[in-house]
């Protein structure tokens, strides 16, 4: 009896460590952050960081607004793309699909998030980017390379689809049967049900998912440093090439030894990822939760 | 009033005629993706690719294989897999069985999980790169393999979470009234969702293949198959990556091979998850 009692306490204080670790681990993130930033916010002011166009490490101008709007373009235009498609393909699934089709597409989403983010980014190199470059910008009338925002929002979108589609999947599934069959009765049509009944009932639950979506989106460094086209200036249309956030950090860490204040730029430049994506995660799963837990009751 | 239901229900059918199009390119979108790197890769895909190291000048297009890549992105994924598989599971059973699920604690931590899921891996990657140079440690097959660790361990955590939540009610009750002690019962418990854990197990390993942000700056890359923990080890997705850049069409054309080698993986494991999971519709995640 012993024994058994020492494993079920022994399993307790180790299982409890583990978590405490894991604790310890995400507050250690943020003090070597904060504590290698120090050096370039002594050096400049946040507000110039922050709003300064001019990059160039070398001369010691720390300007982030470049990669700040690269990462808010091709965030904005993949969900241009995203939320219309995964809006109406969610809809559809639960409410029109067939339950054969359901079974059929609902694996297929899965497999697209497994997919690793670099296929994305050869996907996007072998047919994204030609295509814009090629066909599209030219119909603009628009000398590009195709490496653009524009390819990165589309390959962003579609990196996005099964996040968004999978919570917006579930939010739907919790709206009440009875108020869709009131408005049925009344003489509504299932379409009308829908815009005014579901879609209204699930805003909070869609926005939701639309944030997770957006934190994911933030994140994404490789495939979108592979059709990006990097260029550390603000992009003026949706064909100049931009330079996201994570693709500044992959691209030149581990080059920056020799300068220590482009080494605390790049720390800077993660902890502004980490801040913007933790508190868009933190708001959206808070949001999710109360909506299912008022599901379950 | 006739004319009116008409209209509307003429809405109703350009309505769903739209959404079947917006379901069409989304699924449309995996089949190109697939599809495009299937059309690419087959040409240059050979015996070589899979069986051997790159050798001398491969880089400039001559003979070799990415042999040292798939090994060194399965050991890396194979081992943080197990760690996350080792830690995870413990704290997900205490979360759920040894600690009330509802508790503040509980709660939170889950919140706490779920947050770490959203976290890049660049910056996994960014602040495990500045750790090893503070201690003095070279990009190593260890590096990696615990920065991957930290990646998956909130995978693993929500899943088992998520596993533990379709447990009937009555199974934990009764193995505690027949006097279990807690361990025991989640013993009992762990069987009952086997299945699961391994689709669990799976998920976590994809995620950790295929991931480049992570490794790009603690695993680096090396041409040889590592044999020790602390030497740099090629991964598969970096390779990818680098070969892609390269202007020698040669070269890239093995990116387009590696492409279709990984892909084969991940399908592998997709189609894996996909038959445990309906085989055992219960646990699904």
């Amino acid at each position: 009896m012993k024994l058994r009692l020492l494993k079920d306490f022994l399993f307790n204080k180790i299982s409890s460590l583990l978590l405490l670790c894991s604790f310890l681990a995400i507050s250690l993130i943020f003090i070597i952050l904060i504590y290698k930033s120090i050096p370039l916010l002594e050096y400049q002011n946040i507000g110039s960081i922050l709003s300064q166009s001019v990059w160039s490490p070398l001369k010691g101008n720390f300007g982030f607004l470049p990669f700040i709007m690269g990462t808010a373009w091709v965030t904005i235009i993949s969900l241009c793309f995203a939320v219309p498609l995964c809006l109406l393909t969610s809809i559809y699934l639960v409410e029109y699909a067939p339950d054969k089709l359901r079974k059929i597409v609902l694996p297929l989403i899965n497999t697209l998030a497994a997919l690793p983010s670099v296929l994305y980014g050869v996907w996007g190199v072998l047919f994204i980017v030609p295509l814009m470059g090629e066909y599209i910008a030219p119909l603009f009338g628009i000398v590009s390379s195709g490496y653009s925002v524009l390819s990165g929002g589309i390959v962003l979108a579609v990196m996005i689809f099964p996040i968004m589609i999978s919570i917006i999947v579930e939010v739907l599934h919790t709206i009440p049967k009875e108020l869709k069959s009131a408005s049925l009765s009344l003489g509504a049509t299932k379409w009308e049900t829908i815009v005014k009944v579901n879609i209204k009932k699930a805003k909070p639950g869609i926005i939701a998912a639309i944030v997770l979506a957006i934190s994911r989106a933030l994140g994404e460094t490789i495939a979108v440093l592979m059709v990006c086209g990097n260029i550390p200036k603000v992009p003026q249309s949706i064909f100049d090439a931009g330079y996201p956030i994570p693709a500044l950090i992959a691209n030149n860490f581990g080059e920056m030894m020799s300068i220590p204040l482009y080494d605390s730029a790049l720390m800077f430049a993660a902890l502004l990822l980490l801040i913007i994506i933790l508190a868009f995660n933190l708001i959206a799963r808070v949001v999710l939760n109360k909506l299912e837990k008022n599901h379950n009751d | 009033m006739t004319n009116n239901i008409n209209s509307r229900l003429r809405k109703e059918k350009i309505a769903k005629v739209i959404m079947q199009i917006a379901g069409f390119c989304i699924i449309g979108s995996l089949f190109l993706i697939v599809g495009i790197i299937l059309y690419k890769g087959v040409p240059y895909l050979s015996w070589d690719m899979i069986t051997e190291t790159p050798k001398g000048g491969f880089y400039i297009g001559k003979s070799g294989g990415i042999l040292n890549a798939i090994l060194g992105s399965l050991y890396l994924a194979s081992a943080a897999t197990l760690l996350a598989i080792i830690i995870g599971i413990p704290i997900s059973i205490y979360l759920n069985l040894y600690i009330k699920s509802d508790s503040i604690i509980s709660r939170s931590a889950k919140l706490m999980f779920d947050v770490l899921y959203g976290i890049p891996s660049i910056v996994y990657g960014a602040i495990a790169f500045s750790i090893m140079i503070w201690l003095g440690i070279r990009a190593s097959l260890l590096g990696g393999i615990l920065t991957i660790t930290l990646l998956t361990i909130p995978i693993v955590v929500r899943t088992v979470d998520e596993l533990i939540k379709t447990i009937p009610e009555d199974l934990k009750n009764v193995t505690k009234s027949l006097g279990a002690t807690r361990w025991e019962s989640s013993l009992i418990l762990l069987k009952y969702i086997k299945t699961g854990l391994f689709t669990a197990m799976l998920l976590a390993f994809g995620r950790a293949i295929g991931d480049v942000a992570g490794v790009l700056l603690t695993t680096g890359f090396s041409d040889n198959i590592p044999k020790y923990l602390d030497e740099p080890a090629a991964t598969l997705p970096l390779a990818i990556f680098f070969q892609l850049s390269s202007p020698i069409p040669e070269v890239q054309g093995r990116a387009y091979a590696s492409a279709l080698i990984l892909t084969c993986i991940i399908l592998i494991i997709v189609i894996c998850t996909h038959i445990l999971t309906s085989k055992n519709n219960k646990q699904k995640i």
